[in-house]
This record gives structure tokens, sequence and C-alpha cells, in this order.
């Protein structure tokens, strides 16, 4: 195996009874690497991230994390990883500052070091000014980005990220993406799941797209739409019977949605001004092929739960 | 043994988490563990210690607020770490996802649910002490010898928690604890030798008294008042340290079972 991998998983499968929540899947991260898992909801992106971070043993297959095993040794994995659940589940019971601090005893780190780290990190996540509020008094956003500070109180060598904005509003979101960029600069490599495609995309080298506990597909964000979209969409929300005939005679990849619908095309401006005039005038538009064209184009556009 | 090998010295670092819990509402945490005692010893001095003047135990005949004062020492050890592990502790684990959190750091569970049993073991040997304290004020203890009940306080507090905690480890929802306070604990306040000697019961009820574990606390912790030994002292004491040291494995295994699927 090659030691730059940091996450390398073989096989890893993992089921709750009968249920299989993971099926036999295979990937690896390298060192800095950004790898974003995506997937409807139930595919199995959680459990996957959960298993790197030791707290769920895999049912078969190999995980190894900085070339340790999980299931053997889960300390020494989890003492280098800086882990983000998607649930917060900072101390109510403690203010803002003892949150990491307390946090920071866990990893046996000593307290003149302790105090400075954070310190520091309260000032990149921006909430210096809120040391002594508890957590119930502090927003939703800020919440996050404590969880993220509290990631990062071991000085991880890759951290984990289960969803970390969703729920947040654009500024928070926006904050939070900033932090993780200025980490990435600094080589921190992460493993990011999400339900944002626009995330993704910002933040992740790499993409997997996971559906019904398997890897559909792999890559980097541009690949996976050049290869699975091409590079533009047509939109056109009034279908009839003749637009239809049309594209079909064209030849080209498309897809109906009750209200819409979407051809994808390297062509762009002769094609659809064509489409334009013949059918639709001011009820198409061309634009940019997206990951989530990808996205619901490779998992389907049914609800999950 | 899996789980006692997982066990590492970093439980520690659990129970400081709690202890700055604590130590945060100081005031309320180190005050209310004296109310209670007295208002016991205020209720059976001045209530029921005016009818029942002495007891018989062990061929001595003890003043009934003498009598009672281990007993009382023994429920309260009892009850604040049966209700750490308990409710405390459900709601750090269930509500809070304290544990969760504690799971991204090196510790395992062993280690997060060790510290626990020792945090509700610490509970109960403040909460000891304090009765302690409020009972030598009312001339009932006779030291040095009463101070062995500190060390008793850990070892029954030891097994509370580690009672408290196997309930913890299936109960669904909070409020499924009335079921072990209504059949379990409040049956064994009230039948375990707390308020009058066991052996005045009925022989079937004396045999039901025996299933209690507060009954062996009572009886080592009354020995240790009137310092009078015999075979009955060292059963009860090899019968807590067993339970203990099952308790303990059995409800850190039950614990991981519930939380690592």
């Amino acid at each position: 195996m090659d030691n730059n991998f940091v996450i390398y998983a073989e096989n890893l499968t993992k089921k709750f009874n009968d249920f299989v929540a993971v099926d036999s899947i295979n990937f690896f991260v390298k060192k800095g690497e950004s790898l974003g898992i995506l997937g409807p909801n139930g595919a199995g992106k959680t459990t996957t991230v959960r298993m790197i971070s030791c707290f769920l043993p895999p049912t078969a297959g190999i995980l190894k994390v900085f070339d340790l095993s999980v299931y053997r040794f889960p300390r020494q994995i989890k003492s280098r990883l800086g882990i983000c659940q998607q649930e917060d589940n900072l101390d109510p019971d403690l203010n803002v500052y003892q949150n990491l601090f307390v946090y920071s005893r866990y990893f046996d780190i000593k307290r003149s070091v302790a105090e400075k780290r954070i310190d520091y990190l309260l000032k990149f996540v921006g909430l210096s000014n809120k040391k002594t509020s508890y957590i119930r008094e502090i927003s939703g956003g800020m919440k996050r980005r404590l969880m993220i500070a509290r990631s990062l109180v071991n000085e991880p060598d890759f951290l984990i990220l289960d969803e970390p904005t969703t729920g947040l509003d654009p500024q928070a979101r926006n904050q939070v993406w900033d932090s993780l960029i200025e980490l990435k600069k600094k080589g921190t490599g992460f493993v990011l799941t999400t339900h944002y495609m626009d995330e993704a995309e910002k933040l992740c080298e790499r993409l997997i797209i996971m559906d019904q506990a398997k890897i559909i597909v792999e890559g980097t964000p541009d690949y996976l739409i050049n290869k699975y979209i091409g590079k533009y969409v047509i939109e056109i929300s009034n279908i009839s019977s003749e637009i239809e005939n049309f594209i079909k005679s064209k030849n080209v990849n498309f897809e109906k949605t009750s209200s819409r619908m979407l051809i994808f095309t390297d062509k762009s401006e002769s094609f659809f001004s064509e489409i334009k005039e013949k059918f639709c005038g001011s009820l198409c538009s061309l634009r940019l092929a997206t990951l989530e064209d990808v996205f619901l184009k490779l998992t389907g556009r049914e609800l999950r739960d | 043994m899996e789980i006692i090998k997982n066990i590492s010295w970093r439980s520690i670092k659990v129970w400081q988490r709690n202890w700055s819990v604590y130590i945060e509402t100081w005031l309320v945490n180190f005050v209310m563990p004296f109310f209670e005692p007295l208002l016991y010893l205020l209720a059976f001095g001045l209530g029921l210690g005016k009818l029942v003047k002495e007891v018989p135990y062990n061929g001595v005949l003890m003043p009934y607020l003498s009598f009672i004062t281990p007993g009382l020492i023994g429920t309260i050890v009892m009850n604040y770490s049966f209700y750490e592990t308990t409710y405390a502790s459900f709601v750090r684990m269930y509500h809070q996802k304290t544990f969760d959190a504690i799971l991204s750091t090196p510790l395992l569970i062993e280690d997060i649910i060790t510290g626990e049993l020792l945090w509700g073991t610490t509970k109960s040997i403040i909460a000891g002490t304090s009765m302690m304290i409020v009972a030598s004020f009312f001339h009932l203890l006779v030291y040095p010898i009463a101070l062995w009940l500190i060390p008793l306080s850990a070892l029954g507090g030891m097994v509370f928690s580690t009672i408290g905690m196997l309930f913890t480890s299936f109960i669904k929802t909070i409020e499924q604890f009335n079921f072990p306070v209504f059949l379990f604990m409040t049956p064994m306040f009230l039948f375990s030798g707390v308020f009058f000697p066991i052996s005045v019961l009925p022989f079937w009820a004396q045999k039901i008294a025996y299933i209690f574990p507060l009954t062996y606390l009572v009886i080592i912790m009354r020995d240790i008042q009137i310092n009078k030994f015999n075979l009955a002292f060292l059963y009860s004491l090899i019968i807590l340290i067993i339970l203990t040291i099952i308790l303990f494995i059995l409800s850190i295994g039950l614990m991981k079972k519930r939380l690592i699927k």
C-alpha cells in the first residue's frame, strides 16, 4: 500500500442486522487531498465517515487510516483526526471556551499549550468575543464554527466533516467555507459529506457519489460534469410533443421532468437559438452544466425518505 | 477480557469533565447534600425518635437515631450514584450527545463509561461524607472508626453506579426510569434495614430483603457504627465487592452494545 494514503478502503462493508448500509466500497484519500462524498439521504455517506472516525466497526473489508487499521488502532487514529460530526454535540453544560478546553483534555494536551491554541482557534472562527457564552446563547452558525474549532484542537493531520454547513444561512456557510479553504491552503486534507453541490465543487478536489450503499462514480468535479452532462444545459419549461420529437431527431441527451425538459449538450449557441426560435422563445434558457445535473442524472429525481 | 483491556487512564478525563461542570454550580452542589440528611435526622429525631427509644441490633441496644444514621448514609450513598448514572448519564448520552462528542477523541466507549461510573461513585462519596458531617453535629458518629464509612461510601457508590448504568444501557426514554425507581429503589429504601432491623420481618420478607444490595451496605455501615463485627460483616463486604466487579464489566459491556452497533 502506498504510504501517501491517509485513508484506504477496500471492499468496505457495513451491515445493520440485514440492512446493508455500505456495500463493499473501494476508495482512497491521499495526503492533503480533499474528498467530497455526495449522495441522497440514506446512501451510506454518514455510515462511511463514521467508520473512518472509528465510531462504527466495519462488518467486513479493509479500512486503514494513517496506515493503521480501524479495527485495531482506534485510539491512535482518533488522536490524529479532527472530527466534526453532523449533529451539534457541543457540551451545553459548559461555555464556549470550556467546550474547547475540556475537549483538549481528552487529547491530553498540556494546559498552557491548550490555552494558546484555543485563543488562536476562537480567533480563527471569529468567536473570540463569545468565550463566556453558553451554547444555548449562540446562533446555529456560531455553533457550527465552534464545532470546527473544536475539531482542530488537537492540530489534526486530517479532518472528517460530516455535513458541516447543513442548516446554515448563506453568510454562515460562506464563513465556514472560508475557514475550510484556509485550512486546505495550509495542507490539511479532509473528507466532506454534503448535500450542497456548490459546496462540493468549491471545497473538494475529488468527488465520490454514493447511492444505495455503493459508490456509483468518482472523479474531479470537471471530469464528472464533462463525462455525464457535457458543457451546457438547455432548460425548456413549455414542453410539447413537437419539441420532444425535434430533440429526439437531433440525437442528443435529454431528460424530462414533470414540468421541464433538460437537454445536455456540448454544442451551444446555434443549437440553442434554433430551439428558441422554433419552439419556446423566452421559455427556454441556456446555462452551464453543474454538478447538480450530474447528481440528479445519476441518482434520479425521486425523493429518498 | 476485551472490556477491561480497553479501559485506560483517560477515563479520568470524563470524570474531570463532570467535575468541571459540577464546580460551575459549586454552591448549589455542595450545599444540597447537606440538606437531605439534615431533614432526615430532624424528621426521625424529632418525630419517630420520640416514640422509638432504642433498637436491639447485634446484641447492642442502639438509640434510634444512632441506629438509623448508618442506614441513612447508605441510602444517600445509593441515591446519589444511582440517580447520577441513570437520569444524568442518560441526559449526557442521549439528549446532549456528550458521549458522541467524546468518542471523537482518543477515548473509547469503555473509558467513557468507566469515567461515568467513577463520577457516580464520587457523588456518593461527597454525599456520604456530607451526611457524616451532619451526623457528627448530632454526636451520632464515633471517630476514628467512623472514618471507614468514607471508603465504604465509595464501595456503595460503585455498586449503585453500576446498577444505574445497567438500567441506562437498555432504557428507551427518560420516563422509563420511573420503573426501576418505583419497583426497585423505593422497596429497597424501605426494606433494607434502614429504619428497623431486618430480623423483625417475617422470614419470607427477610429473604426478599437480602436481594437488595442496600441491605448489605447498611449491615457493614452499621457494624462500623457499633464497632462490633461478625461473619455477616465479612459476607456482606464480599458480596458487595463481587457484585461491583460483575456489574462493572456487565454495565460497560451492555453500554457498548447499546452505543456501538
